[in-house]
């Protein structure tokens, strides 16, 4: 057990997974002798050298594709994409070609790579460098989709993700990189397996990444008796812990760094309703950013976000009512 | 029944299999074509027709253990490499002995085995995967090559230009081969394009790059040869561009209506059927009466071949569900 940042913990899980496998290799956008614009593979080009760790072009679609061909020659390629908006350009490497190949190929080339990437809001970057898009590869299968939320999860999830046999995307939410936290370099976690962070009696909240911190905030500030599961893992999500959640709390919201409109948190709450509507006391409801860019100034971005306040109204206004929270942009009049 | 490890060693040993195995694709382009006409096979497909010099000749050139990445008009090189013109023609008509097991369709065909790898269905697609097939290769001190093969059309988008890049800063062992058939897919490369000589933009990368005359399987091969060495031997990669031409439309929905009068007759001239038979006859390996019988053997096999694809099964409703992610999560 030892304390680290969070960026830190991806140096470590990388470091140690390259140690753990000499069919790692790693490459990117000054990744290797500037060790990363986030510092998330410091000392690894000292390391592992020159051949493992490299420096690539700004081509994100000839190193997201280059990639995939290496993993389906047996290497366990992990990728940096700077920031996930990046991806756009090299979408199609990843999702028409990277989650198709085990299928076209009647299983004999599976792509074992991770493609790692910064997400989410909250530092000024602006709106081509602030998003979360996890939505943009949810809904593609063969793809697996990790968000860490604390050290812990970002060590232990990454190591997962190298480990996996499949193309995982891991998103690495920017806005914890300097965060401390305890982390246990022996703990595994599995992915698809959420972890339920506190328990408690009168609603469930799903989160994923930095919400996790901002649901937790939240829950204290209202004082109520809450369940919080941390996702981690958007793709397989973990199914069961949240349906066995609700059936106990009878109440569920997720909370979203994302856009209300096509949400992955949709496709939690149409599962928990279909599956077990009797269970539920109120309707199930979302907390997110509204449909809209993320707005560069200070005061807007900050209410763009959920926040701890936002959250600790609308959960505290669905025990006492079993009401239906409206968004803080309806409430007040701002926007329809 | 024979493989396609055993079709490729058979290739790579006789000229006379180059010759057999372009009849081989020619036929089945001719029966492919009269199936989708008579609304036999569903959705689309991409012939080569013009093209199967160069996917002899590379298939001819390239070890089993080299992989390449080729493109949705890929039946030829498929064929070529190995695979059978039952596994691939099963393929096109969703049947569950195709290569793909009926999922993947024309445009998606594959074979671990003589190292073709999923062809793609995005112009470009293959490219920077192939790159990648070479890094792997690199890194494991390997002596295998990757190809990628993609036609005039790809020149023109990111992939091309970011994956030739990348290759000859890393000097990977790959070997680029623009397939330049003249069109892209409706479209005349005049049209579309600002210079004739496509192989000249790897000069922008410092890479290597020469032009061949792809309807002679012997030039071909010998240009082949020469980037493969270079590939192996740690040289990096190279650009040949073979010119080529469709004789057929883009899809089978295009006429190819577009085309200057006289044109297609003019390379059709230069069939590389043609040019092969006559290098060969010339060489003694074959005589005019041996093409003619052989010609005769190509037609009646594939004939056989549709008749008992068509009675072969489909696939089982659970197979769609298989082979989404390699764990069982």
């Amino acid at each position: 057990m030892s304390a680290m940042r969070f960026r830190q913990a991806i140096v470590a899980a990388l470091t140690d997974e390259m140690n753990a496998d000499s069919s790692v290799i790693f490459f990117g956008e000054d990744v290797a002798a500037a060790e990363g614009p986030f510092k998330t593979s410091e000392g690894l080009l000292t390391t592992f050298g020159p051949e493992r760790v490299r420096d690539t072009p700004i081509s994100e679609m000839a190193f997201t594709g280059a990639a995939v061909g290496a993993a389906m020659m047996g290497m366990k390629p992990v990728i940096e994409i700077m920031f996930i908006e990046f991806l756009g350009v090299a979408l199609d490497q990843l999702v028409t070609e990277a989650a198709k190949m085990l299928y076209l190929s009647k299983g004999q080339y599976s792509v074992p790579m991770v493609l790692r990437a910064s997400s989410g809001a909250g530092l000024g970057f602006g709106s081509q460098h602030s998003q979360t898009l996890e939505n943009w590869v949810a809904a593609t299968p063969g793809l697996k989709v990790i968000t860490p939320s604390d050290p812990q999860s970002a060590y232990s999830l990454l190591r997962a993700a190298i480990q996996d046999p499949d193309p995982v995307v891991f998103l690495e939410p920017r806005i914890l990189y300097a965060e401390r936290g305890e982390v246990d370099t022996n703990l595994k976690m599995e992915i698809g397996k959420a972890r339920v962070l506190e328990t408690g009696t009168d609603i469930t909240i799903v989160a994923l990444g930095n919400m996790v911190n901002v649901a937790r905030a939240g829950i204290k500030k209202a004082g109520v008796s809450a369940d919080l599961v941390d996702l981690g893992t958007i793709v397989p999500w973990d199914r069961a812990c949240v349906l066995a959640s609700v059936a106990k709390t009878g109440r569920l919201v997720v909370v979203e760094e994302s856009p209300l409109s096509g949400g992955w948190g949709s496709e939690i709450i149409a599962t928990v309703v279909a599956n077990q509507f009797k269970s539920l006391k109120s309707a199930p409801f979302r907390i997110t950013t509204p449909d809209v860019p993320v707005p560069f100034n200070g005061g807007l971005e900050a209410r763009f976000l959920p926040t701890a306040d936002e959250v600790s109204r609308q959960i505290q206004e669905a025990i006492k009512n079993n009401s239906t929270p409206k968004p803080w942009w309806i409430n007040e009049g701002v926007s329809k | 029944m024979t493989t396609s490890l055993q079709r490729r060693k058979e290739l790579i040993a006789s000229e006379l299999v180059w010759y057999e195995r372009m009849l081989e694709i020619r036929e089945f382009e001719k029966q492919t074509n009269a199936l989708f006409a008579a609304g036999s096979i569903r959705g689309t497909t991409h012939l080569c027709n013009g093209q199967e010099a160069l996917a002899v000749g590379l298939a001819s050139v390239l070890n089993p253990d080299d992989v390449v990445s080729a493109t949705y008009r890929g039946h030829g090189i498929a064929l070529a490499l190995g695979l059978t013109s039952h596994s691939v023609l099963a393929e096109i008509m969703g049947k569950a002995t195709g290569c793909a097991g009926g999922l993947g369709g024309s445009m998606h065909l594959c074979d671990r085995s003589v190292g073709l790898l999923p062809t793609s269905a995005i112009i470009g697609g293959g490219m920077p995967i192939a790159a990648g097939a070479a890094l792997a290769f690199q890194v494991q001190k390997k002596s295998s090559v990757a190809v990628a093969v993609f036609g005039d059309g790809a020149t023109n988008i990111g992939a091309f230009h970011e994956s030739l890049n990348l290759a000859a800063v890393w000097k990977l062992p790959v070997v680029f081969v623009c397939d330049n058939n003249v069109y892209g897919e409706y479209s005349r490369i005049n049209v579309t394009t600002p210079i004739e000589d496509l192989h000249l933009r790897a000069n922008s990368y410092a890479m290597p790059n020469l032009k061949v005359d792809g309807m002679d399987i012997y030039l071909v091969r010998e240009a082949l040869q020469g980037a493969i060495d270079r590939a192996r031997s740690g040289g990096g990669p190279t650009l040949i561009e073979a010119k080529t031409y469709r004789f057929a439309g883009h899809s089978r929905a295009d006429q190819a209506l577009y085309r200057p009068d006289g044109e297609l007759e003019m390379w059709q001239k230069r069939d590389p059927i043609k040019v092969t038979e006559e290098l060969l006859i010339k060489k003694g390996v074959l005589t005019a009466a041996k093409a003619k019988e052989l010609q005769e053997i190509a037609d009646k096999t594939m004939v056989d071949i549709v008749a008992k694809t068509q009675n072969d099964s489909e696939p089982e409703i659970g197979d769609m569900f298989k082979n989404i992610w390699t764990s069982k999560n």
